[in-house]
């Protein structure tokens, strides 16, 4: 699609297009989009119609998730602590975008510093879903999902901590991809729980993510995470033939949390049929630890948290007022009034799970587990190419279903987690719908495995219709 | 068991108010959040290494020279409060 629309922007006219993209979204009702930067990407893209430049995105816009740093334009995460910050640089793939010539459209809605599943945390209110404006466009990046689904923008970039791409990309019925660990620098990406996020694409197609993730992956030496990157554009089309998949028996059935529809489970064993059908095999597998995931993930995400949202206390950037009176007081009073309650939960828990006596009992016991987790995965892969599994256990819920009971809402995050903490990479694909609302399929390959991942997931959707289908907002 | 006094506590040591009507529902969400962690516990760890990041890591080295970085201007341009060149903080001691 991108390359398409790339053809098209070279043949008409860049500014046309991104001038529609802007009508639709000042009325469109999804609240996906936080800030809007017409001035610099208007002028950007009339500079594109003049002298038309190269690049792997020349003159193609895109939308960032608000905790990706983009110098000039105001990155607040979606937090009433950061309103107003405007970044002095650009987070590295933001770089990476501008050197292939891409166009900064503007900032989506995210749950606040990324913590949430549905967006609802956000200080901006929520985003709605495309599918269902009564339902959650999923999260954390429920904007980046929302504005693609809606053609509000052709592309996004999101985060995903603990599924914050894959989740809403399966709740809105588009590809999303959670690359390795390592393989995207997060420089400039503002650190939720830094020892598993990465960045990551939101798009319509998977040669599409292809190419995204061909621009902002690479070594970056202002991460020290940060490793090399590899091919993904050049085999994409050469099919599943001979490849064994394997499916995870934990992450089907009434196997872990609250057990999965019956609607998502039939679309995943159709889309199973589907790839067996194209030459793929498949085989039961057992990843053991599945069940101990959500806790494990949670104290070290939650711990993590504590240290990295440390940072926030109006001093150098974002919130400050009143009087000033000692410094505790003042940056309590400023933390207690900036943050929203999932945050300050998160914060809370993560400084308890940290604290003198504890330390032991939850945050070094929930690293351990994370080991078990990772050995689980890399057992499975010395068998196996691939894993498929639902995305989400469930459909897009209702706004307000779960955002009163954080445990109900963590528990949505039962096949999305595992991945973060093996750092393995892992794609959400449209595979199908559980009533109107799309089902997706996660398809995860061991690390840097990202070419046959991406190979498989656009073989899938090269056999099938369902990631052509549009909302009605559309 | 969190109690009133171990939410207050925490509180102090993150640096977060929370107001006298907001402690008992923390009390509560606390409780059953680490009820759930406790699962935790029915892992046998033993010799089991914690894994701390998930990729290897080789130290990397530069040479020790100054490089362009942002200008003091920049650096201060959000800063809520400032005074001549910079950042304003509340009363230390």
């Amino acid at each position: 699609m991108l390359a398409e629309l790339k053809e098209q922007l070279r043949a008409g006219s860049a500014e046309e297009y991104l001038s529609r993209l802007f009508e639709k979204i000042e009325k469109s009702s999804l609240n996906a989009f936080t800030t809007l930067a017409r001035e610099s990407a208007l002028k950007h893209a009339r500079d594109f119609d003049k002298k038309p430049s190269q690049g792997l995105l020349a003159g193609v816009p895109i939308a960032i998730k608000e905790c990706i740093s983009t110098k000039g334009i105001e990155t607040n995460c979606s937090s009433r602590i950061l309103r107003g910050y405007i970044p002095p640089y650009d987070a590295h793939v933001i770089e990476r975008l501008k050197a292939e010539g891409a166009i900064i459209m503007g900032k989506t809605n995210m749950d606040e510093f990324a913590m949430g599943t549905s967006t609802e945390t956000s200080c901006f209110g929520p985003t709605k879903n495309p599918w269902d404006p009564g339902c959650v466009p999923g999260g954390s990046s429920g904007g980046s999902a929302a504005c693609v689904a809606a053609h509000e923008a052709p592309c996004s970039l999101g985060s995903d901590t603990g599924g914050s791409v894959r989740c809403p990309a399966s709740f809105c019925g588009i590809v999303g991809l959670k690359p390795t660990y390592g393989l995207v620098s997060r420089f400039g990406l503002v650190a939720y729980a830094n020892s598993l996020e990465q960045i990551g694409p939101l798009t319509h197609t998977v040669e599409d993510t292809a190419l995204l993730l061909e621009i902002i992956s690479g070594h970056d030496r202002r991460d020290s995470t940060s490793a090399e990157k590899g091919s993904y554009l050049p085999g994409l089309k050469d099919g599943v033939s001979g490849l064994k998949i394997g499916i995870p028996k934990e992450y089907f059935g009434e196997a872990v949390g609250e057990g999965v529809d019956e609607r998502v489970e039939k679309a995943v064993w159709d889309a199973v049929s589907v790839l067996e059908g194209l030459g793929a095999r498949w085989q039961e597998v057992s990843l053991p630890h599945t069940r101990f995931a959500l806790a494990a993930y949670y104290v070290i995400a939650m711990s993590e948290a504590s240290s990295n949202l440390a940072r926030f206390d109006g001093l150098r950037y974002g919130l400050r007022q009143g009087e000033d009176r000692d410094w505790h007081t003042t940056f309590s009073e400023i933390r207690s009034l900036g943050f929203g309650p999932e945050v300050k939960r998160r914060i809370l828990l993560g400084t308890y799970a940290l604290s003198a006596g504890y330390y032991g009992r939850y945050y070094l016991k929930a690293l351990k587990v994370r080991t078990l987790i990772k050995d689980d995965f890399l057992r499975a892969f010395k068998n196996v190419d691939l894993l498929a599994s639902p995305t989400m256990p469930i459909p897009a819920f209702r706004i307000g279903e779960r955002i009163n009971d954080p445990l109900s809402l963590y528990m949505a995050d039962v096949f999305t987690v595992p991945i973060n903490l093996a750092g393995v990479p892992a794609i959400s694909v449209p595979c199908g719908f559980a009533g109107h609302l799309p089902v997706g399929l996660q398809l995860m390959g061991p690390h840097f495995g990202e070419a046959t991942v991406l190979r498989a997931a656009h073989a899938y959707e090269a056999a099938t219709p369902f990631h052509e289908a549009k909302p009605e907002v559309v | 068991m969190i109690t009133r006094e171990d939410v207050e506590h925490i509180s102090w040591l993150a640096s977060i108010k929370i107001e006298d009507e907001e402690k008992d529902e923390f009390v509560e969400q606390f409780n059953s959040i680490l009820e759930y962690f406790h699962q935790l516990d029915e892992v046998e760890t033993e010799g089991v290494e914690p894994t701390f990041r998930v990729v290897d890591l080789a130290n990397i080295f530069r040479d020790d020279v100054a490089c362009p970085s942002l200008s003091q201007e920049e650096a201060l341009r959000n800063a809520p409060r400032r005074e001549n060149g910079y950042f304003k903080s509340p009363r230390i001691v």
